[in-house]
């Protein structure tokens, strides 16, 4: 396998998602005004586990391919099963919200797979406009799924803020992206990186990467590129914000990874040591005053961005591990926890405020009882995943001296376990509201359910398993050979 | 990045600069010297010439909006067929089973739109569009 060839095992979890992405777009018009839209959502199930499949096989050819555009390595096939396994939760756990909401179902299940296409795409591309174009994917297809409720005022608003100052980030990675190339001639990350070990570094890469990170930093919503994240997350539909918050931005940290460590590029320590204080600080306090579920949750996973940035300022090798690790840990708990928002929230999303969580822990046990895992991991109660995930990020960045960074940090996960235990106390001591409904979750709901929280906690009770895997994954990462490519004639 | 990398940019500068020593003269001497006369066919939206009619922010039906947006699709569609078109010798037959199947693609697009009524204007198309 030469890696000037068109190799199509190098994508074909990608090209899975499309075809079941578009197999579904095919079956939904064919079928009645008035059927169930759940064979759609088993389709689009059916898709994931076949991606997933197809990651499983493709791994066992790593390399180049398209000529040094795309390179599947154990760090690639990390984020690609990731994503997929995201996208698997999050249709499990939407089947019966699709039939309850007015959305259409095909669009939805679909953008689902086609954005997944997308943040695959990310996690293995190696060249800075095929990174665009797949960012791009995975952007539209979410910008769409955060207004498909179109007859929602608050999702039509939403949607709006989220596409507007979502284009106008992606134009500043471009214009990075241009910058870089106008610095080093290229846009293959080996060949920047190339070009950077050679010795002087041109002004213009500071620009690049400053630019670059703009328009990642909005994307995991990271301070201050983060105002969008509340309102967004308020808007958008609960299962689609648990997709949102976790698979892009897992894609979106596969890519820093990928530019910042392969290439080498210096400068970018102090914005992100800046932007990781920022978010742990203004995300941890925002949350401190929000009652509606899902604002707080959106706050939340600011202040976890920053967590996830502390590690970057570690030595490479363990920034990259750490960063895996934790990603992986909080997709498990956020997936989870708006699994459970998604079921109780019910027709019009009408339960999301602290309050009507009261009483949760008496009248639907098992919802109480995951989401109290998720939000202690969230937290990082040892025994969970969220617990490991912190410690190690913050013992790698240690390490690298990063002492102030700790410290903010630490003080951070303290302030945070005031608002997570907040909706642990309404569950668990407050009487339920009159008239409090007891319904059963349905199945596939309920594999979701605890298959997050089994994971959450297999993270926290075993992660020697999925250690070593992110170790032997970064030091791939780190070791990619660098091949001069040659372009043009 | 090459010794003369900044330098290769000297003619954009120039152009630049060219260019506002052109309009700036002209803007400036324009509102210094020019008499002002306002009179209402002046104040008037400007039509090509023809008296204007109705208000200009009159209301269109939502549909030349989607139509719009959904003529981008077939024209995306047009454009990538030219390059193609000019390289297909050199692409020989895996050009053309590329394209087979980006047209393939396409199609699903179109038959998802016309499935759903988005192109249909009809009595029966207003009914439809009004449930999702």
């Amino acid at each position: 396998m030469t890696p000037n060839e068109i190799s199509y095992s190098h994508i074909l979890p990608e090209v899975v998602l499309s075809v079941f992405g578009m197999l579904i777009m095919l079956a939904e018009p064919m079928l009645g005004e008035r059927a169930s839209r759940k064979p759609l959502g088993y389709l689009a199930f059916f898709g994931t586990l076949a991606a997933g499949a197809a990651t499983l096989y493709q791994a066992q050819y790593p390399g180049f391919a398209f000529w040094h555009m795309v390179h599947v390595d154990a760090f690639s096939t990390f984020f690609h099963l990731l994503v997929i396994g995201v996208a698997a939760v999050v249709i499990l756990s939407s089947l019966d919200y699709v039939e309850e909401e007015t959305v259409h179902a095909g669009e939805y299940y679909g953008l689902v797979l086609l954005g997944a296409v997308g943040m695959c795409l990310m996690s293995s591309a190696v060249e800075l406009v095929l990174i665009f174009v797949a960012l791009e994917i995975s952007s539209i297809a979410t910008y769409v799924l955060t207004g498909i409720r179109r007859k929602n005022a608050a999702g039509a608003e939403s949607a709006l803020k989220y596409f507007l100052l979502g284009s106008f980030a992606t134009a500043f990675f471009l214009f990075g992206v241009a910058m870089m190339y106008g610095a080093t001639g290229s846009t293959d990350i080996p060949n920047i990186a190339l070009t950077l070990a050679k010795g002087s570094i041109p002004g213009l890469v500071y620009v690049g990467m400053a630019l670059m990170f703009v328009g990642l930093g909005f994307k995991i919503a990271s301070a201050p590129f983060h105002v969008w994240t509340p309102d967004v997350y308020e808007g958008a539909p609960a299962p689609i914000v648990g997709f949102m918050s976790t698979a892009p931005k897992a894609a979106v940290f596969a890519v820093m990874l990928r530019i910042i460590l392969q290439t080498g590029a210096p400068g970018w320590l102090y914005l992100i040591w800046g932007s990781a204080a920022l978010s742990m600080t203004l995300g941890n306090l925002g949350a401190l005053l929000q009652t509606n579920v899902k604002r707080m949750l959106a706050y939340s996973s600011i202040a976890q961005a920053g967590y996830i940035l502390v590690a970057f300022t570690a030595a490479p090798q363990e920034a990259t591990s750490a960063v895996m690790f934790y990603m992986l840990c909080y997709a498990a708990m956020n997936v989870g926890a708006f699994a459970v928002i998604t079921f109780y929230s019910g027709k019009d999303e009408r339960r999301v405020h602290l309050e009507d969580f009261a009483g949760l822990g008496a009248t639907n046990p098992l919802l109480a009882l995951t989401l109290t895992i998720f939000l202690l991991s969230l937290i990082g109660i040892p025994l969970t995943g969220g617990f490991l995930a912190k410690f190690y990020v913050f013992q790698v960045a240690l390490k690298a001296n990063m002492v102030w960074l700790t410290i903010i940090g630490v003080l951070n996960s303290a302030v945070a376990a005031y608002y997570y235990l907040r909706l642990v106390v309404a569950m668990y001591m407050k009487p339920a509201p009159e008239g409090a409904v007891r319904v059963a979750a349905p199945l596939p709901m309920k594999i979701a359910l605890l298959a997050a929280a089994a994971l959450t906690l297999y993270l926290g009770i075993v992660p020697t398993g999925v250690l070593s895997y992110t170790t032997e994954a970064a030091a791939q990462l780190l070791t990619a050979p660098a091949v001069k490519v040659v372009t043009g004639q | 990045m090459p010794e003369n990398y900044y330098i290769r940019y000297l003619p954009l500068v120039l152009h630049l600069v060219a260019a506002l020593l052109i309009a700036l003269p002209v803007l400036v001497l324009t509102t210094l010297i020019g008499r002002r006369k306002k009179f209402a066919q002046k104040m008037q939206a400007y039509e090509c010439g023809i008296t204007p009619t109705g208000d200009t922010r009159g209301r269109f039906s939502v549909k030349f909006y989607l139509v719009g947006m959904l003529f981008i699709l077939f024209d995306v569609e047009a454009v990538f067929l030219y390059p193609w078109a000019i390289i297909l010798k050199e692409l020989k037959m895996f050009g053309f089973w590329e394209m087979l199947v980006y047209i393939g693609v396409v199609l699903v697009g179109f038959f998802y739109i016309v499935k759903k009524g988005a192109i249909d204007w009809g009595e029966t198309a207003r009914v439809s569009v009004e449930n999702v």
